[in-house]
């Protein structure tokens, strides 16, 4: 163990889903054509003015809520003054000292041990442009489609102590906010990102080391390795006798490798100072309240329930109940076939495997809960055997068809009719007597050969029980 | 004479068709290009937009239609008020090609009402001044003496007005900006309450401060214009939701029982002996009408004008960063992008401009914040107590509304005297209060500006002691000494 004690804290920047940007009234559609969806106000035209949407204020409320934050009845917009084309007005407008939600936390599990994070507040504010550099230099494009898309910065307490909580606390994070539904929450998209702030001091110690800020990480991988990666060089530097350097540095993905972008001194003073275009944000307890009725149940209620319901153990809830899509497909299918513990493992199993191949949610597949209720009670039936049940899935799966009627169209019902089988398997003993002659002289391997081939002749229909036994009886 | 007409007399002939919207129009081109050569108010004539315009309302109103009172009066915007298809400057090289693709609120609003844009006027640059000296294109002259200035920073406005260009003007006002050029030229001018009429569209200077209002020849015109002005716009935040006024139906003649209050701060040792005397006559036309008046005393008045240029310059360096090259306006080419924005805001601000901007970048800067502006924040709210505390015993309050008359071209170098010209004014910016000023007489031939300061949303208050002070004063209205320059009127250049 290093006598060095890791401290991280996040700030984490979520897109809301609002249909219409947070100042204007323009689409916030992701992958338009560049500067389609601008108008005289997200563009910083002279003149033009803010106007609050009040959709993102309820879903940063929501955020607020689902996260265990306070909602002050009062918050208000300051300006962020800084230079750069993707930023029209040359300011952001943005919460300074009076944020839309303080003092929450989420809960995580790493090893099985949870852990309280602390989140210190939760901010509303306008996105940026983009700018497209040209790839040899010379200029660069903006696209001001982006520009206006009301986010929230989600700022945790400096309580994350290794890469790997660093982890789990996005997960959890990205785990809450797609069962809020104000986000689709898309690192790729990048309707979620994330900056790190890291620090190393000696174990016991009161006072915070130097710390340094990490940007440019888009996949929650990313953040873990760029975390890792820092602790090893801030250790290293302070073996050697070093010193670190208050900065900012930027994670290269490729290279695997943190790069100093700017330090302290470089910082910019962003002359805070209150929007004078927009009047304060009154938040009435009563509305409050009435966004609190509308927050589902969130994953770590979910996941208790689960565990006493349905006596999942604390894994499979956990994994079941992190995605609010894939939840909601376990109780959908248990409404039609009362097993959860075997529609748990089909989920975690098969499906899971598929979606993180395809990258894609389960209510974005063919696949349905009634679909594969009926799979399984066909099995359970023994209709079909659990070999072909993984054949009719596949099918099932890429073509939405009901099970039955795969089974239907292949004939892949399972041969269980005692003479039928008997027939096939008088035919392999007659065919194979070298196998034969082995298993009598006692390999047990020549077993397994000989109901392969009797598997192999009924196209798998065979009910396999059945094979053995009659096997057995014949040599 | 056209010079002369007011809104009310022309409304009055084009209802009874003595007149169309087309000759009104054609009149107003005549008096422009007759007087703008040497009064150069104007940095855009619309010349066949207005004609187009006029004919349009012609036709409306031969068709039967029913047509507002200022369908068909011509009217002139500050340049820094956006107009749909029309060069929109704020008298900046910045903006020196900009054309909006859409109209501020208050121009809808005028549109829809049929009068006709007959051009966009001369300002100081962004409305920062208080002469047009710092317009980038030129300075507008005081038509009652072309030596002199309009005032400012809607010196361009004021001015049309004064020399019968067009019938009414809008300015903008952020700390005397309509009212300042409005006692300058004769004419009256109103700044409305903060919040009563929209920002959208007009290009922000100090947004906790500006406000549209009209400048017009008479207080009744100036009414008129409010009861369309007066308008909630959901297209800005600050914009209040109040019931529609008819301001024209407070001008009852009736001050009997009006209680006006006397700050003797501003009537100091800083104001003019002559413009004292006059205000005070003005005064004392009021009380001969019934009006109670008393001194009182707003002991942080001399805070006012460092209280405002800690917060203009800080909200204007944040409004006026939008301006980098980047997007429209003036771009000046260099090899980076951090040179690109030097050189483009070097070259496409002026000195005035750039100057505020420094100095409220300063007061915004994280180790100067809480000194300078978070002070000026507080400092500002015990201003608004100090109009309140004197509105709790009066309905209005009484001012000179500069403290001279119009100066020559030039003359005022140093910036504390320039900056002294908001002396009168500010303080009902501060406090976001209703004020108006009304021509009082004159000083060596120029106009003198009252200035009656009114309780939040009151303007129909104010409205109602200007308008029968004005048709009880006995002032004959002037005409500026321009028209009696006749023929090269060129030489006073």
């Amino acid at each position: 163990m290093s006598k060095y004690e890791t401290i991280i804290g996040l700030e984490v920047h979520v897109e809301l889903a609002t249909e219409t940007k947070i100042f204007c009234s323009c689409p916030t559609s992701f992958g338009s054509a560049p500067n389609t969806n601008v108008c005289p106000i997200c563009l910083g035209f002279p003149g033009a003015l803010p106007v609050l949407n009040k959709k993102a204020v309820e879903y940063a409320v929501m955020a607020g809520l689902a996260l265990n934050c306070e909602i002050p009845a009062f918050s208000k917009f300051d300006r962020k003054n800084y230079f750069y084309p993707d930023l029209p007005k040359a300011y952001q407008i943005s919460q300074y000292d009076q944020p839309v939600a303080l003092n929450g936390y989420l809960e995580i599990d790493v090893d099985g041990k949870e852990k309280r994070i602390g989140i210190t507040r939760i901010h509303l504010e306008e996105d940026a442009g983009k700018l497209i550099h040209a790839e040899y230099g010379g200029y660069s494009l903006a696209d001001y489609n982006r520009g206006g898309v009301p986010l929230i910065e989600i700022v945790s307490e400096p309580e994350i102590n290794s890469p790997e909580e660093a982890k789990a606390y996005l997960e959890k994070l990205r785990s809450i906010i797609l069962y809020t539904g104000i986000s689709d929450v898309k690192m790729e998209e990048g309707s979620l990102r994330c900056d790190a702030n890291i620090s190393i001091r000696p174990v016991g110690s009161k006072e915070f080391g130097t710390r340094v800020e990490i940007k440019n990480m888009n996949s929650f991988r990313a953040v873990q390795r760029a975390l890792e990666y820092e602790v090893q060089r801030h250790q290293e530097v302070l073996a050697s006798g070093g010193t670190l350097v208050q900065e900012t540095r930027r994670w290269d993905e490729n290279n695997g490798v943190t790069i100093s972008m700017r330090s302290k001194e470089e910082a910019d003073d962003y002359r805070y100072f209150p929007d004078p275009d927009l009047v304060p944000v009154v938040v009435p307890a009563q509305w409050v309240e009435e966004i609190r009725q509308k927050l589902p149940e969130l994953p770590d209620a979910r996941r208790k329930r689960y565990q006493q319901q349905y006596k999942l153990s604390a894994y499979d809830a956990e994994v079941i109940t992190a995605s609010k899509q894939m939840a909601d497909f376990f109780e959908a299918t248990l409404k039609e076939y009362d097993d959860p513990k075997a529609v748990a493992n089909w989920l975690m199993g098969d499906i899971a495997k598929h979606l993180n191949t395809e990258g894609i949610e389960i209510n974005e597949t063919k696949l349905t809960p009634s679909h594969l209720a009926e799979l399984l009670a066909l099995l359970d039936k023994g209709t079909i055997s659990g070999k072909i049940a993984k054949t009719v899935f596949e099918e099932m799966f890429a073509s939405g068809k009901k099970p039955a009627q795969i089974v239907e169209e292949k004939g892949l019902v399972q041969i269980s009719d005692e003479g039928a089988i008997a027939a096939v398997v008088d035919q392999v003993i007659a065919e194979n007597p070298k196998a034969v002659e082995d298993y009598r002289s006692g390999q047990q391997k020549a077993m397994g050969f000989l109901v392969g081939q009797v598997m192999k002749l009924t196209r798998g229909k065979a009910n396999p029980q059945l094979v053995n036994k009659l096997l057995r009886e014949k040599l | 004479m056209f010079a002369k007409l007011t809104i009310t007399a022309a409304a009055d002939k084009l209802a009874k068709n003595e007149i169309s919207a087309y000759e009104l129009t054609e009149a107003a081109l005549k008096r422009i290009e007759e007087t703008d050569e040497q009064v150069k108010a104007f940095i855009t004539v619309t010349k066949e937009e207005a004609l187009k315009t006029a004919a349009e309302i012609d036709k409306k109103r031969r068709q039967g239609e029913k047509l507002g009172v200022l369908a068909g009066i011509p009217v002139a915007y500050k340049d820094n008020m956006c107009t749909d298809g029309v060069l929109t400057t704020c008298a900046s090289k910045m903006l020196h090609n900009f054309i909006p693709p859409y109209s501020a609120t208050v121009v809808e609003l005028l549109q829809q009402a049929g009068s006709v844009m007959l051009g966009k006027t001369n300002l100081d640059e962004f409305a920062i001044g208080s002469s047009t000296e710092n317009s980038a294109f030129f300075t507008t002259h005081n038509p009652w003496d072309l030596q002199r200035v309009a005032g400012g920073s809607s010196g361009g406005s004021a001015a049309a007005v004064a020399a019968g260009q067009v019938l009414f003007a809008l300015g903008t006002d952020t700390g005397g900006s309509i009212r300042q050029p409005s006692a300058f030229c004769g004419v009256v001018g109103l700044k409305p309450t903060y919040g009563l009429v929209s920002r959208y569209g007009v290009v922000a200077f100090s947004s906790s401060l500006d406000q549209v209002g009209p400048i017009t020849k008479s207080v009744e015109d100036c009414a008129l214009v409010m009861n369309v002005l007066a308008q909630h716009d959901p297209r800005d935040s600050t914009s209040v939701k109040l019931d529609t006024a008819d301001y024209t139906a407070s001008l009852t003649g009736e001050v009997k029982g009006l209680k006006i209050g006397v700050p003797k701060e501003y009537f100091g040792e800083g104001i003019d002996p002559r413009v004292k005397a006059a205000v005070h006559k003005a005064l004392d036309v009021l009380i001969s009408l019934g009006a109670e008046a008393g001194e009182i005393s707003l002991p942080l008045t001399e805070y006012t004008i460092p209280v405002y240029y800690l917060i203009a310059p800080a909200e204007l360096s944040s409004n006026l960063a939008r301006f980098d090259g980047v997007r429209y306006g003036y771009r000046s080419e260099a090899d980076d992008l951090e040179a690109m924005y030097i050189k483009t805001r070097s070259e496409g601000l002026g000195t005035e401009v750039k100057r505020r901007i420094m100095l409220g970048t300063y007061a915004l800067s994280a180790d100067r914040y809480d000194d300078f502006y978070l002070k000026a924040l507080k400092a500002r709210t015990l201003i608004r107590q100090d109009f309140d505390r004197a509105f709790a015993q009066y309905d209005l309050l009484l001012t000179p509304t500069t403290p001279n008359v119009s100066y020559i071209k030039g003359e005022v170098k140093d910036l504390l005297t320039e900056y002294m010209n908001d002396y009168c004014t500010a303080g009902a910016s501060l406090a976001g209060l209703p004020a108006i000023s009304v021509p009082c007489g004159y000083v060596d031939g120029l106009p003198v500006g009252m200035q009656l300061i009114g309780k939040p949303f009151a303007e129909a208050t104010i409205l109602r002691a200007a308008h029968a002070y004005e048709q009880n004063c006995g002032l004959e209205r002037k005409l500026p000494t321009l028209n009696e320059m006749g023929g090269s009127p060129s030489e006073q250049v």
